[in-house]
């Protein structure tokens, strides 16, 4: 088994730093079973690096500082730009986390196990990237009130603030997860990425931002909030299929 | 006569925008033909030595 | 009717036919925009409320609405190229990328350079405005993407992938002085049967769109020959096709 060449990072062995052994079997186990399986391996695979996860947190945590203090505004000026700042935050700390969404399985050729599985692509890349969305997304969600009262976000929005949040790194996963797709396997990926992902992010923040801000002004944020649902339906429809798309191209 | 001709120059006031964007359509377009002839140019000349290789 | 589509799925014979278009359509072109110009700069009354300011729209509306046509041509190329597997499909969409950018650039400039006169402003973020820049910024992420792989037959197909994903940018930016308040005022000629402009300058204007398209067709013919080449580098054909 040591003489085999396997190619670089494959060992032969089951067990690694980046391999588990539960990926899903033939296709003697179940769609939903293996979407499970997936979801559960990309968890773990999270607990066990935890920096992937905390490092985009500590720098939207560091992004939202930078405004403040690179624009010396007053307090109550903040707080007219608050919720884009916070969004602008939120989507570049979400681009940062989508390194770890494809690459290390790309890189170790899990990825083109689970594409040879015999199950759908698309119906692993729903699992990866809702797994992402748990522990990338949902953490930002989760910290945002704390950037909340630090960019002086009165308290009443923050149901607002959370929901559009929650709404918008969702659908950020998925744009990211199209970008991510198409560049896995690119030397510098990582820039181009961001050149990707941004244009088609571009509404998101508009309606995003707008909910929140629309709340802070005492103006009703519902039209804002039903055209980010909207947006988050038929990108959560849609782009797990381009996203599939995108990985048998770049896999093949 | 030449205060017609002025007068075509000067548009109404708005000649600093409007000429500026002529112009700049006019740049567009030249930029174009260019770009693509050199762009067609140099793809020759990779066939052309792709052959050659081939050749000897 | 299918021998037809099969021809343009030769690459020798998208090779030759381009090079036999381009004249016409530069000839068409050539012919259409100078009477587009002498047209709008000369005959056409200045505006009411706009005075000469207006007769911008002659270069600003082509520009624009080759920036979508291109765009959408770029897209279904795309989408024609993965769901047939045409390899000309994908030279059309690499040959028809810059070309849209281009024009692009132009039309956010024309566009700024009008609303300093018209609105009092060089930019503003609404929705037009804002959605037509997003598209410049959708044509540097195809072209850029097309390039990143060292393998071309793998980067047109991910070009391709993202041209149809951006692709639904073309109708939020056509619809998007319908859907919203916005600054940039509305559909010009799409009205049917009854357009907003009187005659005189209505026609400069088809002329000029006409021009811009008949452009388009000979600059794509010409780059789409370098692509064709690009790809083709090692066929046989092309040894007697680049004899001079």
């Amino acid at each position: 088994m040591s003489a085999a060449n396997l190619g670089p990072g494959r060992t032969g062995l089951c067990e690694g730093p980046n391999t588990e052994g539960d990926l899903p079997g033939g296709p003697e186990v179940s769609a939903v079973r293996a979407m499970a399986l997936v979801v559960r391996r990309e968890l773990r695979l999270s607990f066990r690096r935890p920096e992937q996860v905390l490092q985009p947190l500590v720098f939207f945590l560091i992004v939202t500082t930078l405004f403040p203090l690179g624009l010396s505004l007053q307090l109550s000026l903040l707080r007219d730009m608050a919720p884009g700042v916070l969004w602008v935050a939120a989507l570049l700390s979400s681009l940062l986390s989508l390194d770890s969404l494809f690459k290390s399985d790309a890189d170790d050729g899990t990825l083109d196990q689970l594409a040879l599985s015999g199950h759908s692509l698309t119906a692993i890349v729903v699992a990866k990237t809702a797994a992402h969305w748990l522990v990338s997304g949902a953490a930002l969600v989760l910290v945002s009130p704390l950037v909340g009262i630090a960019l002086g976000i009165p308290v009443a929005i923050f149901p607002t603030m959370l929901g559009s949040l929650a709404l918008g790194t969702l659908c950020l996963s998925w744009l990211g997860a199209i970008g991510a797709a198409l560049t896995v396997g690119l030397k510098r990926g990582n820039v181009l990425v961001s050149l990707i992902v941004l244009p088609l992010a571009m509404p998101l923040l508009i309606f995003g931002a707008g909910a929140t801000d629309r709340a802070a002004s005492g103006i009703s944020s519902a039209g804002a909030l039903y055209l980010l649902s909207s947006l988050c339906v038929f990108t959560c429809t849609l782009a797990p299929f381009a996203a599939a798309a995108a990985l048998r191209i770049t896999l093949e | 006569m030449s205060d017609q001709v002025m007068n075509f120059w000067a548009m109404g006031g708005y000649a600093r925008f409007v000429w500026p964007c002529f112009g700049l359509a006019g740049v567009v377009l030249a930029w174009n033909v260019w770009s693509a002839r050199r762009h067609h140019a140099a793809a020759r000349v990779r066939v052309e030595r792709a052959v050659l290789m081939t050749d000897q | 009717m299918w021998t037809w589509f099969y021809k343009l799925a030769s690459p020798p014979y998208v090779y030759r036919s381009a090079a036999a278009l381009t004249p016409w359509f530069m000839t068409v072109a050539v012919i259409a925009i100078v009477c587009g110009l002498i047209g709008g700069l000369g005959f056409a009354p200045p505006d009411y409320q706009q005075g000469d300011a207006f007769r911008i729209i002659y270069v600003h509306v082509p520009s624009a609405y080759m920036s979508l046509l291109c765009y959408t041509t770029m897209a279904v190329a795309g989408a024609i190229g993965l769901i047939w597997r045409i390899k000309m499909a994908y030279a059309l969409a690499a040959a028809t990328a810059p070309i849209g950018a281009s024009f692009t650039a132009l039309a956010l400039v024309t566009g700024s350079l009008w609303g300093k006169p018209m609105w009092g402003t060089y930019w503003a973020w609404d929705p037009r405005l804002t959605s037509e820049l997003i598209l410049l910024f959708l044509y540097a992420g195809v072209m850029s993407l097309r390039a990143a792989f060292e393998e071309p037959a793998r980067g047109d197909r991910a070009a391709a992938l993202l041209a149809i994903v951006g692709v639904v940018n073309v109708p939020i930016i056509h619809y998007s002085v319908l859907w919203w308040n916005s600054l940039h005022q509305g559909a010009t000629i799409a009205k049917i049967g009854k357009p907003s402009m009187p005659a005189s300058m209505l026609w400069p204007l088809l002329s000029m769109l006409v021009g811009f398209m008949c452009f388009y067709g000979a600059v794509v013919c010409i780059r789409l020959r370098g692509e064709v080449l690009n790809r083709e580098r090692q066929a046989a054909w092309v040894r007697e096709a680049i004899k001079p």
